[in-house]
This record gives structure tokens, C-alpha cells and sequence, in this order.
């Protein structure tokens, strides 16, 4: 069978994930070969069936909107990579261009 | 291998040395701190132990029970948690590089349920990164060995709580099971290892990799213990709610009946002809056929029944696996916690982050899952997937109609060596047999059936049943479990 074409960057850049090009070139060939097995699935007729989306054997869920107590906002903030003001998240710049940081 | 009745103890047991006294908990605690040092330089099922935090909790258990106040006959007992299962104040790192430095500040509630019958959280287990693997050499951190033969993988992903029961460092460890995880690990590794129904327990804490297919579940020496541990950790809980409102599994009382009983008359058992076809190695094969002439010497009615839509799962499920965990794992972006690598602006860090955090079968898992779900490929893979999926329930329905539970290999073959199996196709295809259970949200169990006569390495036998059924499951696992000893 031939193998299917992905265009790794492009869906590289659709994950949010930064490839070097030797992994780049490994990682398309690899998705190739796996995208070429799932294919398979192309053979049956589907027509008519409903999809699963899950195996619960629950429908709706719902419950009373009450307010709690939540977690304690200076242990959460222990796991961030950077905090400000002992208050909030430190995160990069967020618009491209020149700014200041 | 480690299978001293000493080393391997079952709950009940060590229970009983609680009670009479023998042992205190803070011994106890001890005891799995020497065979840690005695064992795990070379097993390294463990990520880390925080041995101050589990003698506080032995303490704390012989306290109790000295006033009279144990919370269960099993206060004090610990258990080894797989690192994607949060325990407040541990490691969450799920054996990834991106989430090293991040402390849960919460327990899950399956370990919460354990920790409120006196069960102390023992250690972090290694495992797959993100739980994506099949042999736990995708830990960012380092191998876990086979404890029967250190040549050998464990199984994965959850390696780790296969190996630290079998190395006899902890009775029990919890695990996970998207698509075999802890199924095909206590096959490799010699031990009983049940994947619940879907929603059984509560996912809250459990961090997540496919969310329709991810189920805790219990790594034991016996079948009574997985029982055990389910009936405490099941039941309907507010922070998660796909789980199950349904009535207490009582799959103790069915598993301790099963084992001392060791009868399996009126038990209609199905052998689904798509698991023996072909590809099973011969040692596999002899195991599967020794455990066929078992049941039926047990009194067990066999019936063949058909999975006519088995050759698919694999694929469906590395769709909707993947699809899941490229949405599931947006959030590792390390802006609010895991370790963040800066770049020019906020996309940049994102790209880079996750760049550097991720290992290649993870990033592998995530590009498919954004492959099938991008415009134009989602009704070719992941809509259609979903529709097989349907048809994959629709087999097990129909066979369940023919008999009560089904038996079946775990894998096709034993445990195999570091790099035996490095191409990634060639490894999804090994989960075949464990694969189809996550797809229809049904329970099962593997159970030691043998060892294979050409590797000397365990393999276990599969029992499968309907959702819900885990009471009746165990029963007749535990009663094969008795016989076959």
C-alpha cells in the first residue's frame, strides 16, 4: 500500500509542539505507517450505525449550582513557573512585537 | 522471581498479622522499606517514596488501633500509587519531564476512599509518560526491569505497580487501564491486575490521558484483594460524573465464595474465536488451553462465541485514544505549572515547552490525535472510528447473550526484551486483546494462568464481562485463581 502523506508541519504547528528536523522526519514517517493502518477501517460500512462517543452508561448529568469552598490559592499557585505580586501567574507576552516584559 | 509466601502476602493475611498483633503498622512500613532497598536498585518500580510521610501514616494506624479505633482490618496496609493518581503533597509528574516539578495539592478520590479505611499511599510508580505505552520504557526518568527477569519489561503503562507487587515491596498498587495498562503489566509480571467498568471508580485525580476509555484499578498478589480494593475505591462521586451511581460491586463476597468453592458449575463461558486465530505464541497458547481444560474440569459450560469486529480495534482505539489525548494534553502548556520554556512570546513558550517536555511517543500520540480531528480527515478517521466503535459493542452484546463471561489471552506473547519492539506500529498491535474491553467501557481481569515454556515468564489469562459485572468476574476469577494453585 502506498504511504499516506502527512504534512507534519502543518499539523505540528495545529498541536502546539516544536519538532527539530531530524524528528520531524522520523515522527511523518512514522504517523505515514500508523495512518496507513487506520485506514483499514475504510473497508466497512458504517452506513446507519450511530457513533460512541463514550461507554457510560450515564446520559445527562446534572446538580444543584452551589458554591464551595475551592482550593487555596497560594498552594495552587506553588506548581506555577512563575508568580507575580504572590497573586498571579507570570506568563510570557502574550501579543507578538516589541513590548515590554 | 520473588513468590515467597513471605514476600507476597495477600491483604487478608496481613490483616490478620494487624490483628493478632504480629506486626504493627510501623514494622510493616519497614519491612517494605528493605525490600525496597533490596529490590529496587535493580527493579526501579518506584519514582520516589516519601518514607517520612508513610512512617507518620503507620503511626498514625497504630495509634488507632491501640485505642480500639482502626478504620478497616486493613489500617495501616500500604499501597503504591502509579504517578498519573494524585496523593496530596506527592509528585504528579506522570513520568514525564514536563510535569517533574509539579506537587499535587489533592488526593484522588480513590485514594482518599483507601486513605478512609486506613490504607497509607506508599511511593510514586514509574510508568509510560502520560500513561502511553505498552513496556514502560516511554518514562522520561528511567527503566523499570521485569522482576522475574530484569532483561525483560515490565508491561505498561503501569510497569511500575506491575513490578512492586511482584517484587513483593508492596501488597497492592493502583494503576490505570485506557487500552491494557493494567492488564498487560500483571501478565508480564505475575500478578492479578482488574481493569473496572467504566465509571466504577471516579476519575477525579486520575491525570488524564483518554477520557471515554481511563479506568483506576487495583495490582494485587490474589484475586480477593483486587475485590477488596474495588469494593472500597467504587461508588458515585460529585467530582466526576461519569461515575456510577450503581449499587456496591460486593465482588468480595463473590471472589472469597469463588475461592473457596473453586467451582465454576452453571457458568457459561465464552472463548471468542477472533483471540486464538492466530499469532499467540505457543507458550501463550499452552497456558490459554491448560486454563480451557481447568475451567471445564471446574465444571464450567463452554461455548464459542465471535468478536467479528476484533481486527479493528487496534485501529479504533489509537483514533479515539489519540483524538482524546491531543485534547486532553492541551493543557501541559507550562504556563500554570510543570517546567516552562520561555520563548519570544506566549505561543512561542507554549511550542517550546512542549517541544522539550514531551517525549516522542507522547508527541507521536498528540500529532495523530490532531491529524484525525483536523478539517477534512475527521469523517474518514475519527467520526468513523466512533461508528466501529458502535459495532465493537454491538459483538460483546451479542456474545454476552451466549454465555456469562468471556476467557481469553492478554497478550500474545510474554514478556519481551528492552528494545525488542521498537517500531511503534509493531507495539500497538501487541494490545489487541486488552484494547477492545476500553472501546466497550466493560470490566475485566488478568489472572496468572502459567509461564511460558519459552521465555520462563508469567502469562496471564483474561476473564471479560459485562458492565457491572465485576461481582460475578471475580468470583470466577478467584475460583480459577484457588483451582489452579
Amino acid at each position: 500500500m502506498p504511504e499516506t502523506e502527512i504534512d507534519i508541519r502543518y499539523v505540528a504547528e495545529l498541536a502546539r509542539l516544536e519538532l527539530n528536523d531530524s524528528d520531524a522526519a522520523k515522527l511523518q514517517r512514522e504517523l505515514g505507517q500508523i495512518v496507513n493502518y487506520i485506514a483499514e477501517l475504510g473497508e466497512l460500512d458504517v452506513t446507519g450505525v450511530q457513533p460512541t462517543a463514550h461507554a457510560s452508561l450515564l446520559t445527562n448529568v446534572v446538580r444543584e449550582d452551589v458554591r464551595k469552598a475551592s482550593f487555596d490559592r497560594a498552594e495552587m499557585l506553588k506548581n506555577a513557573p512563575g508568580v507575580v505580586d504572590e497573586n498571579l501567574v507570570k506568563v510570557p507576552q502574550v501579543l507578538p512585537g516589541e513590548g515590554s516584559n | 522471581m520473588d513468590l515467597s509466601e513471605k514476600n507476597r502476602r495477600t491483604l487478608p493475611q496481613i490483616a490478620a498479622d494487624l490483628k493478632e498483633k504480629k506486626i504493627s503498622a510501623v514494622e510493616l512500613a519497614k519491612e517494605c522499606f528493605s525490600k525496597l532497598d533490596e529490590r529496587d536498585n535493580t527493579v526501579k518500580a518506584f519514582l520516589s517514596v516519601d518514607r517520612d510521610a508513610v512512617l507518620a501514616a503507620a503511626e498514625e494506624a497504630d495509634k488507632r488501633r491501640a485505642s480500639g479505633n482502626a478504620l478497616s482490618d486493613y489500617d495501616g496496609i500500604p499501597v503504591g500509587i502509579k504517578d498519573n493518581i494524585a496523593v496530596r503533597g506527592e509528585t504528579l509528574s506522570c513520568a514525564s519531564k514536563l510535569l517533574k516539578p509539579v506537587v499535587s495539592p489533592y488526593d484522588a478520590t480513590a485514594v482518599s476512599r483507601l486513605r478512609a479505611k486506613g490504607f497509607i499511599p506508599f511511593g510514586r510508580l514509574n510508568m509510560d509518560e502520560f500513561a502511553m505505552g505498552s513496556s514502560c520504557e516511554n518514562s522520561a526518568f528511567q527503566k523499570t526491569c521485569n522482576p522475574c527477569d530484569t532483561d525483560r519489561v515490565p508491561g505498561g503503562s503501569s510497569g511500575g505497580s506491575a513490578a512492586a507487587v511482584a517484587a513483593g515491596i508492596v501488597p497492592a498498587t493502583l494503576g490505570s487501564d485506557t487500552g491494557g495498562s493494567i492488564r498487560q503489566p500483571a501478565s508480564f509480571c505475575g500478578t492479578v491486575g482488574l481493569k473496572p467498568t467504566y465509571g466504577r471508580i471516579s476519575r477525579y485525580g486520575l491525570v488524564a490521558f483518554a477520557s471515554s476509555l481511563d479506568q483506576i484499578g487495583p495490582l494485587t498478589n490474589s484475586v480477593p484483594d483486587a475485590a477488596a480494593l474495588l469494593d472500597i475505591m467504587s461508588g458515585v462521586d460529585s467530582m466526576d460524573s461519569t461515575s456510577l451511581d450503581a449499587a456496591a460491586p460486593n465482588s468480595l463476597e463473590a471472589a472469597l465464595a469463588g475461592a473457596s468453592g473453586r467451582s465454576l458449575k452453571g457458568v457459561k463461558i465464552g472463548l471468542p474465536e477472533e483471540y486464538f486465530a492466530s499469532g499467540l505464541a505457543s507458550g501463550v497458547d499452552k497456558v490459554m488451553q491448560n486454563s480451557i481444560e481447568l475451567v471445564k474440569s471446574m465444571g464450567a459450560e463452554i461455548v464459542k462465541v465471535s468478536l467479528p469486529h476484533t481486527k479493528y480495534a487496534v485501529a479504533v482505539y489509537y483514533i479515539v485514544a489519540t483524538a482524546e489525548a491531543s485534547a486532553n494534553l492541551a493543557r501541559f502548556d507550562g504556563i500554570r505549572y510543570g517546567d516552562r520554556k520561555e520563548g519570544r512570546d506566549l505561543i512561542d513558550t507554549y511550542f517550546k515547552s512542549r517541544g522539550a517536555g514531551f517525549g516522542d511517543e507522547v508527541k507521536r500520540r498528540i500529532l495523530l490525535g490532531t491529524y484525525v480531528l483536523s478539517s477534512g480527515y475527521y469523517d474518514a478517521y475519527y467520526l468513523r472510528a466512533q461508528k466501529v466503535r458502535t459495532l465493537i459493542r454491538r459483538d460483546f452484546e451479542e456474545a454476552y447473550k451466549k454465555c456469562d463471561i468471556l476467557l481469553t489471552p492478554v497478550t500474545p506473547n510474554a514478556a519481551f526484551k528492552f528494545g525488542e519492539k521498537s517500531d511503534p506500529l509493531q507495539m500497538y498491535l501487541s494490545d489487541i486483546f486488552t484494547i477492545a474491553l476500553n472501546l466497550s467501557g466493560d470490566c475485566g481481569v488478568s489472572v496468572p494462568g502459567g509461564i511460558d515454556d519459552a521465555t520462563g515468564m508469567p502469562v496471564g489469562v483474561q476473564f471479560l464481562a459485562p458492565a457491572l459485572g465485576e461481582a460475578k468476574l471475580l468470583g470466577a476469577a478467584s475460583a480459577f485463581e484457588a483451582a489452579l494453585k
